[in-house]
């Protein structure tokens, strides 16, 4: 038997409290299962009313998404040999053939080398300069972190314009190495504020006994704090990355072609007579659920990440 | 001895460089750690900031980098100041930031509170609920305009579903009454989650046993909510605003995605605003004005909840 609590909430009050949340989880993520559905309806079932709830799935959207395709006459259609994948197929039943590929795979791996390249450099600068913010007397100490945190304050817009100049003068406009720069320097004040967090956490008499034993400051900072640290590196590292991938005003602004990443790109698949839905859909699909994925594997250190560390658990 | 990467590299090294980096004093490390960091975001941030205040207070214009510059002092800051159509925009951004905060705080903290009563299942269903604001606002947005579509859109089906209207009569984003309200429901769907973490770990924050004291005492679940809850949720609470207030200033992606800014200028917050004056009619000197003008707003907003923040912790 266990014990009796006044503070436990009564069965009912939890029953109540169970259905209420359910309730608006249903109702919050159903647009996120519209997005993954509609990646699987064919045109016509994306856009029929009322929506469809159940539909024949089709993998036109997926299709859609990586190729681009021409129109042609009937005759040439029929004049043509018969397909030979079934995406093609997919195509012809459309009356049209495939022209090539589209340029979603090239920014797919665009999104992929800045948000790893970015991640790396953030969290490498970072462990460095959280780790001596946590152990020694830096000058002026609070007045750098406080440096640090405000630069993420200012309005991406605003930033935009001078770095808009800067890129041109330094030839770094719509390159990969200038968006990793951009998005390790807006990553780098919550990479130093959580790892100091993570590093403050750690004992220091761990390094005083490797000093002791005559390591020195570098062999005990890589030997002893490194691993210790390793669980808060790895989720700021997640954070870091979850930013660069979601990253929109800048590289709007700033990329157009070679260096563009997936967010701008996505909007801009168009079909016949506007957006292509399913099309849309789908790569919204690919694009997101990697970072659905990495949430739920953050979820315990989710609070401290989105509030810079100031609140944990 | 282990023989890591690491030791290798160690043994490899020429013993006078060894010696050197072992004979750092814990000082010279500290600043070999911290310059890095500073000197990326003195480049990336404060030199483009001092250029910024600099292009200010001139009429130069990117798009035409060959012409002549002229200092025209603080004439930008005057017209900016001044102009109607940025306090309208400065209007648009007041209403947006007010009620996606009251409707986040208002959702947030009832969710929080209902997670709260410990019902089977609720790490999992907090884990599904925080996952929209994880996600890219820019591709979300853009996604929310099909749910918004009259008639084949899900949202106006949802709306006419529960309230019988026809789903085909209101445009959520092309309405000048409703444009607003449809960039408030997106935001607000967003980072309620985020008000709701916040506040959760408010009120895990609170020991049982002031709520058993308040049990022996006889207060009533109502005098223990205002007097023991709230008040113990609160710094938690202004943090979360704190948080969405200075995003939700800045925002571009999820606005400029839904509505552009339209109709007409109706959506138009400060940073689209913005993104017009710099990058689309190019008045760069001008463009310059009106950021560093948001920045110091932001700045000294930011600064003065802070304070009222550590007063709120203090008590």
């Amino acid at each position: 038997m266990s014990s009796y609590s006044i503070t436990e909430p009564s069965s009912l009050q939890k029953w109540l409290a169970g259905t209420l949340v359910v309730a608006y989880a249903v109702i919050t993520l159903l647009p996120l299962v519209w997005i993954l559905t509609t990646g699987f309806k064919s045109p016509v079932d994306a856009i029929a009313y009322p929506p469809k709830i159940l539909f024949e799935p089709s993998l036109e959207g997926y299709v859609n998404l990586f190729t681009t395709r021409t129109r042609v006459s009937p005759e040439t259609l029929e004049a043509l040999p018969p397909p030979v994948t079934w995406y093609e197929e997919v195509v012809r039943n459309r009356d049209m053939v495939i022209a090539g590929p589209s340029r979603y795979g090239e920014r797919f791996l665009n999104s992929v080398i800045i948000g790893f390249g970015s991640t790396f450099l953030s969290v490498f600068l970072g462990t460095l300069a959280a780790y001596a913010f946590s152990r020694f007397k830096v000058p002026l100490k609070d007045d750098l972190l406080f440096f640090i945190l405000s630069t993420r304050m200012m309005p991406p817009i605003a930033v935009a314009i001078p770095i808009f100049l800067m890129f041109r003068t330094l030839g770094l406009s719509d390159t990969h190495l200038g968006m990793i720069l951009l998005y390790t320097a807006v990553n780098i004040s919550l990479a130093v504020w959580l790892l100091k967090g993570f590093m403050d956490e750690i004992p220091r008499e761990y390094e005083e006994a490797a000093l002791i034993d005559g390591y020195t400051r570098f062999q005990a900072f890589y030997k002893v704090v490194l691993p210790q640290a390793a669980t808060g590196i790895a989720s700021t590292a997640i954070f870091c990355l979850i930013f660069s991938w979601n990253e929109y005003a800048f590289a709007v602004l700033l990329t157009s072609g070679t260096a563009q990443t997936a967010p701008p790109f996505i909007p801009t698949i168009i079909g016949v007579g506007g957006q292509d839905w399913p099309a849309v859909a789908a790569g919204a699909t690919l694009f997101l659920v990697p970072v659905m994925v990495f949430t739920i594997l953050l979820r315990k250190h989710l609070l401290r990440g989105i509030t810079f560390g100031a609140v944990r658990k | 001895m282990s023989d890591t990467p690491i030791d290798r590299v160690a043994k490899a090294t020429p013993p006078s460089v060894a010696s050197k980096i072992r004979g750092l004093s814990d000082r010279a490390i500290a600043w070999l750690f911290v310059l890095p960091t500073i000197f990326l975001l003195l480049a990336v941030n404060i030199f483009p900031l001092i250029w910024t205040i600099n292009l200010s207070f001139t009429n130069f214009r990117a798009n035409r980098p060959n012409r002549e510059v002229d200092y025209i002092g603080l004439r930008n800051y005057e017209r900016i100041l001044t102009d109607e159509d940025i306090w309208l925009t400065m209007q648009a951004t007041a209403h947006f930031l007010f009620w996606t905060i009251f409707f986040q705080v208002l959702i947030g903290f009832t969710l929080a509170w209902l997670i709260n009563r410990k019902f089977k299942g609720n790490d999992l269903w907090t884990t599904l609920i925080v996952l929209p604001m994880m996600l890219s606002p820019a591709v979300v947005g853009n996604f929310w305009t099909f749910l918004y579509q009259p008639q084949i859109g899900l949202f106006n089906y949802g709306i006419s579903f529960l309230t019988g209207i026809d789903p085909s009569s209101f445009q959520m984003i092309g309405d000048v009454t409703l444009a607003p309200w449809s960039i408030v429901i997106v935001d607000t769907w967003m980072w309620t989650p985020f008000v709701m973490l916040i506040c959760l770990a408010g009120l895990r924050s609170i020991p049982d046993y002031i709520y058993e004291a308040a049990e022996i005492d006889r207060a009533s679940q109502w005098r223990q909510f205002w007097t023991i809850t709230i008040p113990m949720v609160l710094p938690f609470l202004m943090l979360a605003v704190l948080f969405r207030g200075i995003e939700n200033f800045k925002m571009f992606d999820l606005v400029v995605q839904l509505t552009g800014g339209g109709p007409g200028s109706i959506t138009e917050l400060t940073s689209i605003n913005l993104k017009r004056e710099a990058f689309e009619k190019w008045r760069t000197g001008y463009a310059s004005a009106y950021a560093i003008i948001l920045f110091v707003t932001v700045f000294g907003l930011a600064s003065i909840y802070v304070k009222a923040l550590n007063k709120v912790k203090e008590r």
